[in-house]
């Protein structure tokens, strides 16, 4: 057989001879653009309108630091927190039959549901001072409320549902017999766990603490009742954004947005890395 | 190892799994558990593992009573028909990962880890694949580091669970040969399930025939296909045909007439005859014969199989017939069993 000369310049791969992939390629591109790219750009302009030195002076300024170092950190400590317990949680719902089982695994899902702002005052309710469990805490010195670890409360509130349900799908297909083949060459429960099962969950795992960590940078409602909102102290950024734009500033409400965004684009992206790697990695 | 199951029963939720169930295993031997599917086989080789609890009976390993030990302890190589390679871990590390999770003084060094993974693949010849991942391996090629994973830890047994069952017809065969090898060359007593008789009786030492969650038959390739001692084992082992019969005076009859086969230690009455349809002799005058009318004929590989309707019932049989006989050209064929057996009719 003579192969025909490659042809010069670049072009697509041929996906398939089933027809579609430029009916659905164009389809993605113009939604993203539409949904996603558009209002995106219309912010990044926005603040751009700023001039340079002036995007600097709101950048460095000590409250948005201190804001954008509580919103991510909180966000941080909340998803590795939920990447814990949100395993554990899909573990028990895989792995074992128990009365009830139906409604623990549904009410996974609450966090999902509810508005956020009924979840903040839940939580602000249960951990003031006077609260149920603020009050049980009082004594040893832990204040919760109206300080950085009530925002991490609720945040962990809010990413649970994000951990446990892209965790529970990869569980589920875990082959039993790869933890028989451990405990036949001798591994005790431990050692079958975080050597065989744990590698083979770090994908999902790690999608999950991406979404519990994206969903809590962006987090308003619930934080807001729980924090405080002390300058310098409890204050998020999305709540400084918003006080920005109460003061008809709307210049340094996008500038904090836009950085908000370039943090937030670049975490999610070394995070997509990670998985892509891993993927490859194990198959 | 010496591996003796005592009087093992096993229930699953009351359902019984297998009854009362006693085999010897010598040290050193091939051992197939063969049988259809719900034979019990598979839970019998999961018992021996440790992987089941039996609801009653006792495992010895040696003179040791391995059913108080856990899995751990048992030092068992376990191999399952799909694998199970950890898909994390490259071809060295699977295989050493037995080794890896020994503690204190037993666990050899990391080098001496690698050098026994890297020998072992030497032995299932995968000789340079230590960095690959299970993913980059085909179906063969993973079943071998599974079987080097198992060998690694010196196992006491060595358990494959339908070693060959997801491979293709071809591979198959050629793994089969090896695995003969592998055991000439390591002596590890091995016991495998299989439901492909070919398998069994081709590879192992022994064969053990188990049905409905207890042991037909234990016996070498031999044994088993020439003197079954069951109809469940002479129709389940190659090919066989079976009649209706009657016993009466010593003779084997079919319907009023005798068939010219003797059976005087054989009890008066009903009973079933079996033989196996190559092994007949045809017959021109049908005096004292099993006759019977071609009701289908079919060309397989080097022979003829010819279906023939026997007496008033129509009772089918099949005969094997040379390919050039002119038998297969009439319409009626009469025949004598050469190697038969009775069993009583159920």
């Amino acid at each position: 057989m003579t192969t025909a000369p490659a042809k010069a310049g670049w072009r697509f791969r041929q996906p398939s001879v089933i027809p579609g992939f430029g009916l659905t390629l164009g389809f993605s591109l113009a939604y993203l653009t539409l949904i996603i790219l558009i209002p995106l750009s219309g912010l990044v302009w926005r603040s751009a309108a700023l001039g340079w030195a002036d995007f600097w002076a709101i950048a460095t300024d000590r409250r948005t630091i201190n804001a954008l170092e509580i919103s991510f950190g909180t966000a941080f400590i909340a998803a590795a927190v939920n990447v814990v317990f949100g395993t554990i949680v899909a573990w028990v719902l895989v792995r074992y039959n128990f009365p009830g089982r139906r409604i623990v695994d549904a009410m996974v899902d609450l966090p999902f549901a509810l508005p956020t702002a009924v979840a903040g005052i839940a939580l602000t309710t249960l951990y003031a001072p006077n609260g149920w469990l603020g009050s049980l805490l009082a004594p040893l010195g832990i204040k919760v409320a109206y300080t950085p670890l009530g925002i991490v409360i609720a945040l962990i509130f809010i990413g649970l549902p994000f951990v446990v349900r892209t965790v529970q799908p990869i569980m589920e297909e875990i082959d039993k017999e790869v933890e028989e083949v451990a405990a036949t060459l001798g591994a005790n429960r431990f050692q079958t766990i975080a050597r065989v099962l744990l590698p083979g969950l770090a994908p999902a795992i790690v999608t999950g603490f991406a979404l519990a960590f994206a969903r809590g940078v962006g987090e308003y409602g619930s934080v807001i009742f729980i924090a405080g909102n002390l300058p310098y102290k409890s204050e998020i950024a999305p709540l400084l954004i918003v006080i920005r734009l109460e003061e008809y500033n709307y210049a340094a409400a996008t500038a904090i947005a836009a950085i908000m965004l370039a943090l937030s684009f670049v975490m999610l992206l070394v995070i997509n890395l990670v998985q892509t790697w891993s993927r490859k990695r194990y198959g | 190892m010496e591996v003796r199951v005592a009087n093992v029963r096993k229930e699953f939720e009351r359902f019984p799994a297998l009854h009362d169930v006693s085999l010897d295993i010598k040290s050193g031997e091939l051992i197939a558990l063969l049988g259809p599917s719900g034979s019990g086989k598979t839970t019998l080789l999961r018992l021996i593992a440790g992987l089941e609890r039996p609801t009653k009976g006792t495992i010895f390993f040696g003179e040791e009573d391995a059913s108080q030990k856990s899995i751990q302890e048992r030092n068992v190589g376990f191999v399952f028909q799909h694998y199970a390679l950890f898909r994390h871990m490259t071809v060295a590390d699977n295989i050493g990962f037995g080794l890896k999770v020994r503690h204190g003084p037993t666990r050899p060094s990391a080098q001496e880890i690698r050098r026994r993974a890297s020998e072992l693949l030497d032995l299932v010849q995968l000789s340079g694949l230590e960095k690959r991942y299970p993913a980059q391996l085909s179906g063969g090629q993973r079943q071998r580091v599974a079987l080097a994973r198992a060998m690694a830890i010196e196992p006491a047994v060595l358990l494959l669970d339908e070693p060959f069952g997801a491979l293709d017809a071809q591979v198959r065969r050629e793994l089969r040969r090896w695995l003969r090898d592998i055991h000439d060359a390591t002596g590890y007593t091995t016991v495998f399930v299989t439901h492909d008789q070919e398998e069994a009786l081709e590879l192992a030492d022994r064969v053990v025939v188990m049905s409905q969650g207890s042991i037909e038959q234990v016996g070498t390739a031999d044994e088993i296909y020439d003197t079954p001692n069951s109809p469940f084992v002479y129709g389940f082992i190659g090919e066989s045909s079976s009649l209706p019969v009657k016993i009466e005076d010593g003779q084997v009859w079919i319907a009023d007439r005798p068939i010219g086969l003797s059976a005087p230690q054989a009890p008066q009455g009903e009973a079933t005859l079996f033989f196996r349809p190559h092994d007949v002799e045809l017959v021109d005058e049908c005096n004292g014969c099993i006759a019977g009318t071609v009701a289908a004929s079919r060309r397989v590989a080097g022979t003829r199989r010819v279906e023939l309707e026997i007496g008033g019932e129509r009772q089918r049989v099949e005969v094997e017939l040379p390919v050039d006989h002119p038998a297969a050209q009439k319409s009626r064929v009469a025949f004598r069993p050469r190697r038969w057996k009775l069993f009583p009719a159920v």
